[in-house]
């Protein structure tokens, strides 16, 4: 959707910004540097009151829900997989809080399927937060926008009322596959719902579309190897752990031109 | 009656040749040319355009066929250009499937094996090509032939109306578009969900521009030469930008008040929101005044590329399909840095010119040209396709 131009523009801005008002990135330091060219890309723009609650109670339930791009295939997937990659980055951070995450990824899902079982799952793990990646299923069977939007509504509704804080997660960006799903368009929706209900999204196209953008992934490489898959969702893991914790930590929205 | 006008204004292929152009690079997928499209600063894009502009030539040549030959012969017409683009797009739907038969059968990649789902349709070929005949079953980026053909075969009713009483058919194109908005009516599209143009919302600028070449355009050129009028347009545009920056440049978002992206959001394209049609009108409110219809550079080589493609619009259109899909080709199995960005668009744009311009010579010499065989080109034909 967007021009790479318009990213590396972004890029270079928010580079020069960082050279004027030093970073307080200092938690972010220590990812691998392929994680961190995106960092820019994670605003922390809504605070996430419920997560900060449970890191001062040293007890933070997560639920990650979604569908087949929170997994991995192969035998160590779900321990490779982004999910189990944040909950890790947050244990690291987060020392002496327990940290309890569960994922309910399965392929093919959409976001109304979806909302059709998280009131059972919010109700029997109690999360402080869910982590709702959505999009591709919707983007494959073409739903309508308008729909879509809604269902995402009714989700964060329903987390919300159980006292729980969301993060959305975007399609994954799939160069490959452009002409033939809508990707961007949803992605976008995303976006604009995220906004619309004062929820910070992990805006997952964006990032892979830099990285795509700065060669730092090659996302059309044909293989049945996992090392980039595993990469990729390593860095997704680190970053959405970043967002959380910053986000955790703001305890009123405050736009942060340049950070 | 309304007389038609008989000059054919060298801005409108202009126009339409360069929306061509920008509807190419945009459908390229990544492309890093499409940074310079219109969509990218303000809420129109280059489809308002080629619609707006299609409406207007097509009441331009067959509101004079009806004219002279009468309502069924132009009616004739009108559905035989819609077969034809019904053809063109069923060509077009044969190239789709077999780029992506292609792709299924080289791609592998562990992480995207959710969005090889895409791919399952192929499982069930029957299905699919009956819907895509059907044009309920339409790929990304082919939506607006579909589009032109309903819109086509609307026209002739509403062609009649517009010779007769303009002013009735334009409040019955937006009492439709209302109406739309009230019912939230669209086709239904497969295998879920509707039509991403919506005919019944699209039809109001292809209307409107009809209404335009029928001395619409005439009635509103008190209104397009106010300096209110143009200063209006220019804050709107200016307005549109400045939002338009933020979708890039997500921290200026800290400056849009809430209640205003409350307000506009979100800009439908689908059901062709207000914005975006008053975007494309201050657009057009600028450009008329400060290119006139006896702008010297409209003869001049350097617009010929855009205006011959304008000209022949359906096959530079079709081209460009098939051009973006080859250059996102070259992106995914070649190369995709920016350089072969460049000049994979640059190339395309020169393919679609050096085919405009062999249709136009070729039509040339079928009308001119001696032999047994009649002239098949329409008569009252003013170098250009509806």
């Amino acid at each position: 959707m967007t021009g790479r131009l318009a990213f590396l523009l972004t890029l270079l801005m928010l580079a020069m910004l960082e050279q004027i008002w030093p970073a307080n990135s200092e938690n972010l330091a220590e990812h691998p540097a392929e994680c961190r060219v995106a960092e820019n890309l994670i605003v922390p723009n809504f605070p996430l009151a419920q997560v900060a609650h449970a890191i001062a109670a040293k007890q933070l339930n997560i639920l990650v829900i979604g569908a087949g791009s929170s997994q991995l295939p192969g035998p160590n997937g779900g321990k490779n997989a982004y999910p189990a990659r944040l909950q890790q980055a947050l244990a690291d951070k987060l020392p002496g809080v327990d940290i309890r995450l569960t994922t309910d990824a399965k392929s093919k899902r959409t976001a109304a399927e979806m909302v059709k079982v998280l009131p059972q799952l919010v109700a029997s793990l109690k999360p402080a937060l869910v982590v709702w990646q959505t999009g591709t299923a919707d983007a494959i069977q073409a739903i309508d926008p308008d729909q879509f939007s809604q269902a995402l509504g009714r989700g964060i509704n329903i987390a919300r009322s159980a006292g729980a804080d969301v993060v959305l997660v975007n399609p994954q960006y799939s160069p490959r596959t452009e002409s033939m799903i809508a990707l961007g368009t949803y992605a976008e929706n995303m976006r604009w719902v995220a906004l619309q209900h004062d929820v910070p999204i992990f805006d997952r196209y964006s990032v892979m579309q830099l990285w795509a953008d700065l060669g730092t992934f090659d996302f059309n490489a044909t293989t049945k190897k996992l090392d980039i898959a595993e990469r990729v969702h390593d860095c997704i893991g680190r970053l959405l752990a970043d967002q959380v914790i910053i986000a955790a930590k703001e305890s009123e929205p405050q736009p942060e031109i340049g950070r | 009656m309304i007389k038609v006008s008989s000059e054919r204004d060298l801005r409108l292929d202009l126009f339409r040749g360069i929306a061509l152009w920008l509807i190419f690079l945009d459908h390229i997928p990544s492309n890093a040319v499409s940074w310079i499209t219109i969509r990218n600063y303000g809420f129109s894009d280059a489809t308002e355009i080629f619609v707006f502009i299609s409406g207007y030539t097509a009441a331009f040549v067959y509101g004079r066929a009806m004219q002279q030959h009468g309502f069924i012969v132009a009616s004739a017409r009108v559905l035989k250009r819609a077969w034809q683009i019904y053809v063109a797009h069923v060509f077009l739907f044969a190239i789709y499937f077999a780029e992506i038969a292609y792709v299924a059968h080289s791609f592998d990649n562990p992480l995207y094996t959710e969005e090889m789902g895409v791919l399952d349709f192929l499982k069930n070929p029957d299905v699919t090509i009956l819907q895509a005949l059907l044009l309920k079953f339409k790929p990304v980026n082919m939506d607006v032939l579909p589009l032109y053909i309903v819109l086509l075969l609307g026209f002739a009713p509403i062609l009649w109306l517009l010779l007769r009483s303009p002013s009735l058919a334009l409040v019955t194109s937006a009492g439709l578009y209302t109406l739309m908005w009230i019912f939230e009516w669209n086709f239904q599209a497969y295998p879920s969900g509707t039509w991403v143009f919506n005919p019944y919302a699209w039809q109001l600028l292809f209307v409107f521009g009809a209404w335009c070449a029928l001395g619409g355009a005439q009635r509103l050129s008190r209104w397009l030469n106010s300096p209110v009028v143009l200063g209006l347009a220019a804050a709107y545009l200016v307005f549109a930008f400045g939002i338009a920056m933020t979708w890039y440049f997500p921290r200026l978002s800290a400056f849009v008040p809430k209640f205003v992206g409350e307000l506009i959001y979100p800009i439908d394209k689908t059901n062709l929101d207000v914005l975006r049609i008053l975007h494309f009108l201050s657009l057009a409110v600028i450009t008329v005044r400060f290119v006139p219809q006896d702008w010297p550079a409209l003869k001049s080589r350097i617009s010929w590329p855009a205006i011959v493609c304008g000209q022949h619009s359906l096959e530079t259109f079709c081209l460009g399909v098939f051009l973006s899909f080859a250059g996102h080709f070259v992106f995914t199995e070649v190369s995709n840095r920016i350089l072969t960005q460049i000049i994979v668009s640059l190339m395309g744009i020169l393919i679609m010119v050096a085919a405009a311009a062999l249709v136009s010579w070729y039509k040339k010499v079928e009308r001119q040209g001696p032999g047994p065989r009649p002239p098949t080109t329409k008569p009252g034909y003013a170098g250009g396709d509806a």
